[in-house]
C-alpha cells in the first residue's frame, strides 16, 4: 500500500477497501462452491476460463480497474457530471423498451455485444444517488419544505417506475432505500412510521383472519379514545384522526390489501409474498390470472414455493458450525435454484453454518456502519448524502437478499452485493463505493 | 459540516443493527433450533444404496447344504433415462409386443417414479442374459443387476424349506420395523419364512449424494457412514437329505405324508408331504408361471400335509389309548377284554378282524391284534373313570392327556402355519347331542381313532417319540443350531431344546405298550415288514375317511431297546396300513439307522415308487386340465392359421379353394376340436358325464384337507388294522 502513488491513496479509506475485497474474495469462494464437482479438475476449468468463478475473477480485475480509474479522478467530476449521468440514466432506461433484450423474462436489458449485456437500471442506482445527492446539496434548498422533498422524492422515484415497467420488481424496489438517506437529511420521521406502520398492517392483514383483524383495530382504536378521553375533550380534531385512522385501517385491510393483490400483482407474486408469510394463495383469484385462462393459456399452478424451501433447507442443513467447505449436499446437489446469483447465501449458510453466517454478516453490519462514519465525517452535504445512499442501497440489497433466502420475505431478483455472481451488479457497488472513497479522501473540500 | 439532524444517524444505525437481529434469530430457529431442515437436506440429497448380504445357508444333519445362493440378473429400467430406447430390438428379445411394454413402463412410472430404476423384467434367464447383456448399449436407461437367488442341489425338501418371494404392499404392511423395501425378497413359507430374520442378514447401506435430477454425484463423506453388508447366517437343521430324498421317493405318485424325528432329540429327520415339487421350480424366470400352476393344483402341492393335513389316526391311536388307560390306572398290563368278533356293549357294533377267544387276552396281545373291541372297552372304563364321576369329565381328563401327548394343540414346530388338528372340545359334542346326553358310547370310536378325532403326521410322529422315549419329548424342530448363534437365537431355540415330561409311569407300563408294539411286527400286520437288522416298534392303521378308500397309516419306532428314529406315515386312500404307508416307514427307519437301503430290498422301493395311487378324481382333473390345454393350443393354432389365410386371401383372391377351407368362426373351430380331441392318444378320454359328475365332487372333497364328515353313517364299519 505505502508503494503506491501518495497522490491516489492520499486519503483513502483502506480499512473499506480491505472489507471489499474480503467480501469479493468470499463472493467468488461461493461461487467456486456452488459449481464444483468433486473429481472434476478444478484449476483446468478455472484457467479454461468457462465457469462462473473464473468469470467473476475477471469481472473483479475489471473492477478493480474501474476502481483504479475513479480514484485517479477528480471528485469535482462526480458533482459536476451527476445531473448528466442522471439523465443519461434515465434515457438508458427508456432506450431498453425500444432495443432491450429480454432475459429470463425480463425486458431490461441493453445487449453490449461480445456476450456482455448490461442493465441500466443496476447502474441508473450510482445516477440517481448521485443526483440525489447533487439535489440535496444545492445551496439555496431548505429540505423541510414540501416541494423540495417531493421533487427529492421524484428523482428517487422516477427509475424505480421505469424499473417496475420492465418487470423489476426488486430493483425498483431497492430505490425506496433513498428514503433513508432522505430521512436522515430531514425529511420527516412521520413518513417512515407511517411506511412501517402500512407494512405491519399488511402482513398483518395477510395473516391473520380479516374479521379478526377489523375486531382488533376497532378495540385499539375505542381504547385510544377511553385513554385519550381528556385530551380529546379539549381537542375534538383528536377523535376524528383516530376514526379517521382506523376507517383507513379497515379500508386497507379489508378491500385495499385483497384487491391490489387480486388485481395489481400477477399470480406468480401474490404466491411468493403469501409464501413468505407462510400461507398459500389461491390463484384463481387473481385478475391476471383469470384473463390468461379465458385467454387459453395455461391453467394455474401449484402455489410454488420450491426455491423458498430449497433455500432453508440448505441454510438450516448447515447448523451451528456447518458442513464444511465444499462439503454441502444441498449445495453440490444444486438444490437450490439461482444458487450462484441470488441465492448465493444458501451456499454459505450450508457450509458454514450459523458461526459463518453471523461472521459474514458482521462483515457486512461492520461496512455500513463504517460508511455511515465515513458519512458524518463528510463536511459537504453532497458526500453525506451520497455516502447515505451507498449505506441504504447496501443494507436494502443485503437484507430483502437474506431475509428472501431465509423465508422472511418474498422471492424478487436482488442480488447480495459483492458476492453474487454477475458483472454489473459487482460493478454497480464497486463504482458507489469507490465514487464514495474518493468524495472521502477529498473530503477537507467544499463540494457542491 | 452539517450538524443538523445527526441525531437521525444513531437512529440509522439502529435501523441497522435491528434488521441484522431480526435477521440472526431467524438464522438461529433455521440453523440450531430446526432438526427437520437437516432431515429434509439428507432426504434431498442422499442416495441409500442397500447391498443384498447372501442369505444364509441351510445344512442338514451331515453339513451337506440343502439350498445354495446363486446370481442371478434383473433387467432394470430407469424410466426417464430410457428415451431413445430400441423399443423393437428389446421387445423382440424380451418376447413382448410394445404395447406390453408401455404397459410395464406406465406401471413402473406409476409404481415407482420415472426417477428411480425398477425391475422391468426379473430373473433373466442364462441365454437371454446373454443376448440382453450384448445389445445393451442400444437401450439406455436400462440396465442389467445382479441378485442373489436360491438353487436347491438335491431339488428336495421343498414344503420344508419353502421359498424367498419378492415382498408386496401387505408384506410391508405387516413388517413396518423390518427395513423391507419394495423389490427386496423375503422368505414367504417354510424355513425360509420362520427364520428369515437370521437368514436374511444384515443389508448394508452405501450413501451417495445425488443432485437435483438424482444423478449420483459420488459417495456421501467418502463412505464414512457406509455399512457393509454382513451375510446372513446359516441353519444347522438335523434333516437328512438322503432319508429326505428317499422318503419323497417313495411317495411319488401318491397323496400323502411322512415325519420321521428322532425322539432323543426332537429334531426332524426327514419331513415329506406328497405330491411334492422340486424347489428349483420356484427360482428362476418360470417361477410365476409355476407358482400359478402349483396354487391352482387340485392336489395341492404347496400344502404341507405333514403339518397342515388332518387325518383320523384309525388304530395307530392304540397305543396312546392304553398308555392314557394305564397311566389313569383303569387297566394294568394285563387286563384282557374277551373279543368275540365285535365289540357290541354300546348298541352300536364295533368289528374286529379277530373272531379267535384270546387275542386280547392282556394289553400286548390286544395291541399285536389290533382289537378294536378291546381298545374301545379300555376307552369306555377311562371316559367312566369312577374318579371323575361322570363322562364329561372323564373325557376333559382324556382330553387333557390327549392335548399333553401333542394330540389336538399345535406342537410349535418352526415351520409357519402348523395345523393343531382336533381333539373335539366337549363343547362339540354338547352341541351335537346336548349337556350331559352323550356318554363313552356316544363317542365310542374315539377309542379307535376315529370318530371326530384328528391328527396330522407330525403329531402322529410325536406321538411315537414320546412312546418310544417312555414318557417325554423334544417339541419337534429341524433347526439344530444357527452360524453364531445370538441371545435373541437362544431365546428362540430354547423350546426346541427343553425336555417336556408328559408322565411318570412306571417302566412296566411303556414295557408293555412296546411290547405290544414290537408284536405287531412280529405276527401281527406288519410281520411282513422287516428292517435288516433292526428290531422296531410298530403300529399300523386303516383309517376310514368320509372320502373313499381308507388312508393307508403307519407309525414306528426303532430300534425297540434304544429308539433313535420315529417315524408316521400315511398314503392317503391307499388301504392297507401294511400295504404302503408300512414299507414306506421301514425303508425311511432302515436307511436313516443303516445309512443305507439293503441290495436286495432296492427292488422293492422302486417297486412302491412307481405305484400310482393316486385318487381317479384328482387325475380327472389333471386329464381335464390337460385337454383344456390342449383345446386352447389348438385353438390358437387354428386362429394363426385362420389369420395368415386370409392374408393370403387377400392377395390371392382367385384362389376360391382355399377360402371354403378358412374357418368361418369360433364355432366351426370348436367342432373341429371335438373331432380332434378323442382322436389325439396321448390324452385320456373324458368320462362319461354322470360319473364325471361325482367324480369332480369327490375331487373337492379331497382337495380340501380331508375334514372328517359330520355324517356318521360309516361308523359302523369295521374299522381295521
Amino acid at each position: 500500500m505505502s508503494t503506491r502513488n501518495s497522490f491516489v491513496s492520499k486519503g483513502v479509506d483502506w480499512t473499506i477497501v480491505t472489507l471489499y475485497a474480503i467480501l469479493v474474495g468470499i463472493g467468488i469462494l461461493c461461487i467456486f462452491m456452488v459449481e464444483y464437482r468433486s473429481g472434476t479438475n478444478w484449476l483446468q476449468l478455472f484457467l479454461g476460463g468457462k465457469t462462473n468463478y473464473s468469470k467473476q475473477l475477471f469481472f473483479a480485475g475489471f473492477c478493480t480497474l474501474i476502481a483504479t480509474f475513479i480514484l485517479l479522478a477528480d471528485s469535482k467530476l462526480f458533482t459536476a457530471f451527476a445531473n448528466l449521468t442522471y439523465v443519461f440514466g434515465i434515457l438508458l432506461m427508456l432506450a431498453t423498451f425500444v432495443i432491450g433484450k429480454d432475459i429470463k423474462g425480463s425486458r431490461s436489458w441493453i445487449s453490449l455485444g461480445g456476450g456482455f449485456n448490461l442493465q441500466p437500471a443496476e447502474l441508473c442506482k450510482i445516477f440517481a444517488a448521485l443526483a440525489l445527492a447533487k439535489y440535496m446539496s444545492m445551496q439555496n434548498l431548505d429540505f423541510t419544505k414540501k416541494r423540495s422533498q417531493l421533487i427529492a422524492v421524484a428523482i428517487v422515484l422516477l427509475p424505480a417506475i421505469l424499473s417496475r415497467f420492465q418487470h423489476e420488481t426488486g430493483l425498483a424496489l431497492v430505490y425506496l432505500s433513498f428514503f433513508i438517506a432522505m430521512y436522515r437529511e430531514g425529511l420527516p420521521a412521520e413518513i417512515l412510521i407511517i411506511g412501517i406502520s402500512f407494512g405491519a398492517l399488511v402482513v398483518a392483514t395477510l395473516t391473520v383472519d380479516p374479521n379478526t383483524l377489523a375486531i382488533t383495530l376497532t378495540l385499539i382504536a375505542a381504547l385510544l379514545i377511553y385513554i385519550l378521553r381528556r385530551q380529546i375533550k379539549r381537542n375534538s380534531k383528536l377523535l376524528m384522526m383516530i376514526v379517521a385512522t382506523w376507517a383507513i385501517c379497515v379500508t386497507i385491510q379489508r378491500f385495499a390489501v385483497p384487491y391490489i393483490f387480486n388485481n395489481v400483482f400477477e399470480c406468480y407474486q401474490s404466491q411468493r409474498i403469501y409464501s413468505a408469510v407462510g400461507k398459500d394463495y389461491d390463484c384463481s383469484q387473481n385478475k391476471h390470472n383469470k384473463s390468461e385462462i379465458a385467454a387459453g393459456a395455461k391453467s394455474s399452478f401449484k402455489p410454488d414455493d420450491y426455491n423458498v424451501r430449497q433455500s432453508k433447507i440448505a441454510i438450516g442443513s448447515g447448523g451451528f458450525s456447518g458442513r464444511g467447505f465444499l462439503k454441502g449436499t444441498q449445495t453440490r446437489g444444486k438444490y437450490v435454484p439461482e444458487q450462484h446469483t441470488d441465492f448465493i447465501f444458501t451456499s454459505l449458510g450450508e457450509a458454514f453454518g450459523f458461526v459463518g453466517c453471523t461472521i459474514f454478516l458482521l462483515l457486512y453490519l461492520f461496512l455500513l456502519f463504517r460508511i455511515v462514519n465515513i458519512a458524518e465525517r463528510q463536511r459537504s452535504t453532497f458526500s453525506r448524502v451520497y455516502a447515505y445512499s451507498v449505506a441504504s442501497i447496501i443494507f436494502f440489497h443485503i437484507t430483502v437478499n437474506v431475509c428472501m433466502t431465509i423465508g422472511l420475505f418474498p422471492i424478487i431478483g436482488i442480488a447480495l452485493p459483492l458476492i453474487s455472481y454477475g458483472g454489473s451488479s459487482l460493478l454497480t457497488f464497486t463504482v458507489l463505493i469507490f465514487i464514495l472513497l474518493r468524495l472521502d479522501a477529498d473530503r477537507q473540500m467544499v463540494l457542491r | 459540516m452539517s450538524v443538523f439532524n445527526q441525531s437521525r444517524s444513531r437512529v440509522v444505525q439502529i435501523i441497522f443493527l435491528l434488521i441484522f437481529v431480526v435477521i440472526l434469530i431467524q438464522l438461529i430457529n433455521l440453523q440450531i433450533f430446526s432438526s427437520k431442515y437437516k432431515l429434509a437436506a439428507e432426504n434431498n440429497a442422499i442416495y441409500r444404496k442397500i447391498v443384498y448380504p447372501d442369505r444364509g445357508i441351510i445344512f442338514d444333519r451331515k453339513k451337506k447344504a440343502m439350498l445354495e445362493n446363486t446370481i442371478s440378473y434383473d433387467l432394470v429400467v430407469t424410466p426417464i433415462e430410457s428415451k431413445g430406447t430400441d423399443t423393437i430390438s428389446l421387445c423382440t428379445l424380451l418376447n413382448i409386443d410394445t404395447a406390453e411394454y408401455k404397459r410395464r413402463m406406465h406401471e413402473i412410472v406409476f409404481k415407482y417414479t420415472a426417477v428411480k430404476p425398477s425391475v422391468f423384467e426379473g430373473l433373466l434367464s442364462q441365454e437371454l442374459y446373454a443376448k440382453l447383456y450384448e445389445n445393451m448399449y442400444k437401450f439406455p436407461g436400462f440396465n442389467l443387476t445382479d441378485r442373489s437367488v436360491r438353487t436347491y442341489p438335491f431339488n428336495t425338501g421343498a414344503q420344508v424349506l419353502g421359498y424367498i418371494a419378492e415382498v408386496d404392499t401387505s408384506f410391508l404392511k405387516r413388517h413396518k420395523d423390518g427395513g423391507y423395501e419394495m423389490g427386496d425378497y423375503a422368505g414367504m413359507n417354510g424355513l425360509e419364512r420362520t427364520y428369515e430374520k437370521v437368514l436374511m442378514g444384515e443389508r448394508g447401506i452405501k450413501r451417495f449424494i445425488r443432485d437435483n435430477r438424482s444423478r449420483i454425484q459420488g459417495p456421501y463423506e467418502n463412505g464414512m457412514f457406509d455399512t457393509s453388508a454382513v451375510a446372513g447366517r446359516n441353519l444347522y437343521t438335523s434333516v437328512d437329505v438322503e432319508v429326505q430324498q428317499l422318503a419323497e421317493k417313495l411317495l411319488a405318485n401318491k397323496i400323502g405324508s411322512a415325519v420321521a424325528i428322532n425322539p432323543k432329540t426332537g429334531g426332524i429327520i426327514a419331513m415329506v408331504s406328497s405330491p411334492n415339487y422340486n424347489p428349483n421350480d420356484l427360482t428362476g424366470s418360470a417361477r410365476r408361471k409355476n407358482l400359478g400352476r402349483m396354487l391352482l393344483d387340485t392336489a395341492r402341492p404347496m400344502f404341507n400335509r405333514a403339518i397342515k393335513g388332518q387325518y383320523p389316526p384309525g388304530s395307530t391311536f392304540k397305543p396312546l389309548g392304553a398308555v392314557i388307560a394305564l397311566d389313569e390306572g383303569v387297566i394294568t398290563p394285563n387286563y384282557g377284554y374277551p373279543c368275540y368278533g365285535s365289540y357290541s356293549n354300546c348298541g352300536v357294533i364295533v368289528k374286529c378282524e379277530h373272531k379267535n377267544a384270546g387275542h386280547a387276552a392282556s394289553l400286548r396281545l390286544a395291541l399285536a391284534n389290533s382289537c378294536n373291541s378291546y381298545f374301545s372297552q379300555v376307552f369306555r372304563m377311562a371316559i367312566d373313570n369312577p374318579d371323575y364321576h361322570n363322562a364329561t369329565l372323564g373325557y376333559l381328563k382324556w382330553k387333557e392327556y390327549m392335548n399333553k401327548f401333542g394330540m389336538g394343540t399345535a406342537l410349535d414346530v418352526d415351520l409357519p402355519s402348523e395345523n393343531k388338528a382336533s381333539v373335539p372340545d366337549t363343547a362339540v359334542y354338547n352341541k351335537a347331542y346336548g349337556r350331559n346326553r352323550w356318554n363313552s358310547c356316544t363317542i365310542l370310536t374315539l377309542g379307535i381313532g376315529q370318530d371326530k378325532m384328528t391328527a396330522t403326521p407330525i403329531q402322529l410322529a410325536n406321538m411315537m417319540c414320546i412312546i418310544a422315549n417312555k414318557g417325554y419329548y423334544y417339541t419337534p424342530h429341524f433347526v439344530d443350531s444357527i452360524e453364531h448363534e445370538q441371545l435373541d437365537d437362544t431365546l428362540y431355540l430354547a423350546k426346541y431344546r427343553k425336555k417336556h415330561s408328559v408322565i411318570h409311569t412306571s417302566d412296566t407300563v411303556f414295557r408293555a405298550v412296546h411290547e405290544g408294539m414290537h408284536d405287531v411286527t412280529v405276527y401281527g400286520t406288519a410281520s411282513e415288514i422287516k428292517v435288516p437288522g433292526i428290531e422296531y416298534c410298530a403300529k399300523t392303521g386303516t383309517a376310514q375317511n368320509p372320502h373313499g378308500k381308507n388312508h393307508s397309516l403307519f407309525v414306528c419306532f426303532a430300534p425297540k431297546d434304544n429308539p433313535r428314529i420315529a417315524v408316521a406315515v400315511i398314503v392317503e386312500n391307499a388301504g392297507f396300513g401294511a400295504t404302503w404307508a408300512g414299507p414306506i416307514g421301514a425303508f425311511i427307519m432302515e436307511k436313516y439307522l443303516n445309512d443305507t437301503i439293503a441290495a436286495d430290498r432296492l427292488s422293492e422301493v422302486e417297486r412302491i415308487s412307481k405305484a400310482d395311487l393316486i385318487p381317479i378324481a384328482i387325475k380327472d382333473w389333471y386329464v381335464k386340465k390337460e385337454n383344456q390345454r390342449q383345446a386352447k393350443l389348438i385353438l390358437e393354432a387354428e386362429a394363426a392359421k385362420a389369420e395368415m389365410n386370409s392374408e393370403s386371401k387377400q392377395i390371392n383372391i382367385e384362389e376360391e379353394d382355399n377360402s371354403e377351407k378358412i374357418p368361418i368362426g369360433i364355432e366351426k373351430n370348436k367342432e373341429q376340436l371335438e373331432m380332434i380331441l378323442p382322436n389325439n392318444k396321448n390324452i385320456k378320454p373324458a368320462l362319461p358325464p354322470n360319473k364325471k359328475d361325482s367324480s369332480k365332487k369327490k375331487n373337492t372333497n379331497t382337495s380340501t384337507a380331508l375334514l372328517i364328515d359330520e355324517s356318521k353313517k360309516w361308523l359302523v364299519k369295521k374299522s381295521k388294522a
